[in-house]
């Protein structure tokens, strides 16, 4: 179910996928503001919607600077990395029928891939940057990404039993009678944490955490190349988002309105569900964290699959 | 887990919440009388000057940024030859007017002071002199103290008795 023409969807997803992110950023800042009870950027352009350029503009015209000490080519391809991660597991997402790029039969396994592959981004951006709080913010990324890795694919699992395929198309057909965040509900609520710890999303953004660690992994990028980590996270989290869409709420489908729109709604409450989860809950410890991964998370996510895959084998076989 | 549900509960309750920004240039905040804004030099009731240069409030000033020179006119009256404040120093912490004996140097609620040049946040008296008494209206230092100048002599200010006449203590 791949559309007539390709290179449009390519070319639409890439442009949609960054401006979506950059209205992301805008977004954000407004929402956090209402919670906060204040307005947030308003002054440029209609209801500031224009704010995002004016940054963008601004980090276009910083001095694009490399510290002397740092690993020069290391540090210059980080940023590169986890953009070309997040855009590459795009590739995969069915936004509607006929609106993919590619449509892989192991796409939930090219999503985990891809999102593997984005902790060396953080990793080596850490490293590169011969910096103690950069480094110490790698450092806590490469656990944390990686425990989290673990039970996000397990939590996935679910569903891809359910549906009996890795391919998103499938799954999303799947869901004709009902989406799958009923029977799988704790595979949702499991793989929604894991998705805020890989895109490093407050609570979970130690590898960040400004008031420890500076800006932690990014804090001597300046100019675009911060630009690019942060368009990166921005969207990460619409992949994460868009991600729980198809996965468990049944991607595109919904009544009267076309395709497209619901998938689209349904992000777009998910993104509004992340700003929130950042506007309300504090940073845990770093042990706390692991502790969670490792202690609660993990078995929680090894008994669903298990409880899911036994309903499975008892009742539809 | 409970707590998690309810603070996010909470937060998103906020969106209802009236927002306390005030929206700057279009609208203003109210600064009250005794806001600690741009610093003015006042006149007495009469008119004149009320800075005597005694140069209190330049060495109460915490970043030195008032100079001036003090200088007598021909009725033995003292008034700043010079006054000169560099607001890009000032911190508008209010000591020099705490340490003013005549109430000439005064904050005002004004903050709107922005300029493009450095050189132009340097006031000097023609900047900083107004031409009523501000905050204190009826106050005349040279009318309650005790000095002797030009027009008016010991013992002539307000609440003060006439100088003793040593000569008629004499047996
Ligand atoms: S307000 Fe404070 S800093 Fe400013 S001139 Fe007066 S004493 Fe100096
Ligand atoms: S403003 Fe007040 S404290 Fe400063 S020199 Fe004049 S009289 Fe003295």
């Amino acid at each position: 179910m791949i559309s007539p023409y390709p290179a449009v969807t390519l070319i639409a997803v890439l442009f949609g996928a960054l401006t979506i992110a950059g209205g992301l950023v805008w977004a954000e800042r407004r929402l956090l503001a209402l919670w906060q009870d204040r307005y947030g950027p308003n002054r440029v352009g209609p209801f500031g919607l224009m704010q995002t350029l004016a940054d963008m503009i601004k980090l276009f015209f910083k001095e694009d600077w490399v510290p002397p000490f740092a690993d020069k080519w290391v540090f210059i391809m980080a940023p590169a990395i986890v953009m070309f991660t997040v855009l590459m597991s795009f590739v995969v997402v069915p936004f509607a029928p006929g609106i993919i790029i590619s449509d892989l039969n192991i796409a939930v396994l090219f999503f985990l891939g891809m999102s593997s592959l984005g902790v060396y981004s953080i990793v080596l951006a850490g490293w590169a940057s011969d910096n103690k709080y950069a480094l110490l913010g790698g450092m806590r990324a490469a656990a944390q990404m990686l425990s989290y890795e673990v039970f996000m694919g397990l939590s996935l699992m679910g569903t891809v039993l359910l549906a009996g395929s890795f391919d998103l198309v499938d799954i999303v057909n799947a869901q004709r009678h009902m989406w799958f965040v009923v029977p799988q509900f704790l595979g949702f609520v499991l793989f929604m944490i894991a998705g805020i710890a890989e895109t490093r999303r407050l609570p979970f953004d130690l590898p960040e955490s400004e008031s420890e660690l500076v800006a932690g992994f990014h804090s001597e990028y300046s100019g675009m190349k911060f630009g690019m980590f942060f368009v990166g996270e921005y969207i990460g989290i619409l992949l994460v988002s868009s991600m729980i869409t198809v996965l468990f709420f049944g991607g595109w489908r919904g009544p009267v309105l076309p395709p497209i729109v619901w998938y689209f709604i349904k992000t777009c409450f998910f993104l509004g569900f992340f700003i929130l989860l950042r506007a309300a809950l504090p940073r845990p410890r770093f042990d706390q964290l692991m502790a969670w991964g490792w202690k609660l998370m993990l078995p929680l996510s090894l008994a669903n699959l298990l409880v899911t895959g036994a309903v499975k084998l008892a009742f539809f076989h | 887990m409970l707590s998690i549900i309810r603070t996010l509960w909470d937060v998103f309750l906020h969106a209802f919440r009236k927002r306390v920004t005030i929206q700057y240039p279009e609208q203003k905040a109210y600064l009250s009388a005794r806001y600690r804004g741009r610093i003015i030099l006042s006149r007495d009731p009469e008119g004149g000057e009320r800075c005597v240069a005694c140069y209190l409030c330049a060495v109460a000033c915490p970043v030195d940024c008032i100079a001036l020179q003090a200088t007598e006119d021909s009725t033995g009256r003292r008034y700043p030859e010079f006054f000169r404040i560099n607001f890009s120093r000032c911190i508008f912490c209010g000591y020099c007017e705490e340490a003013c004996p005549t109430y000439a140097i005064q904050l005002t609620p004004d903050i709107e002071m922005g300029e493009y040049s450095r050189q132009n946040m340097v006031y000097e008296k023609e900047h900083l002199l107004i031409s009523g008494p501000g905050k204190y209206p009826d106050y005349n230092f040279w009318r309650v103290a005790g000095v002797k100048i030009g027009g008016k002599d010991k013992g002539q200010a307000e609440r003060e008795a006439p100088p003793t006449d040593l000569r008629s203590l004499l047996p």
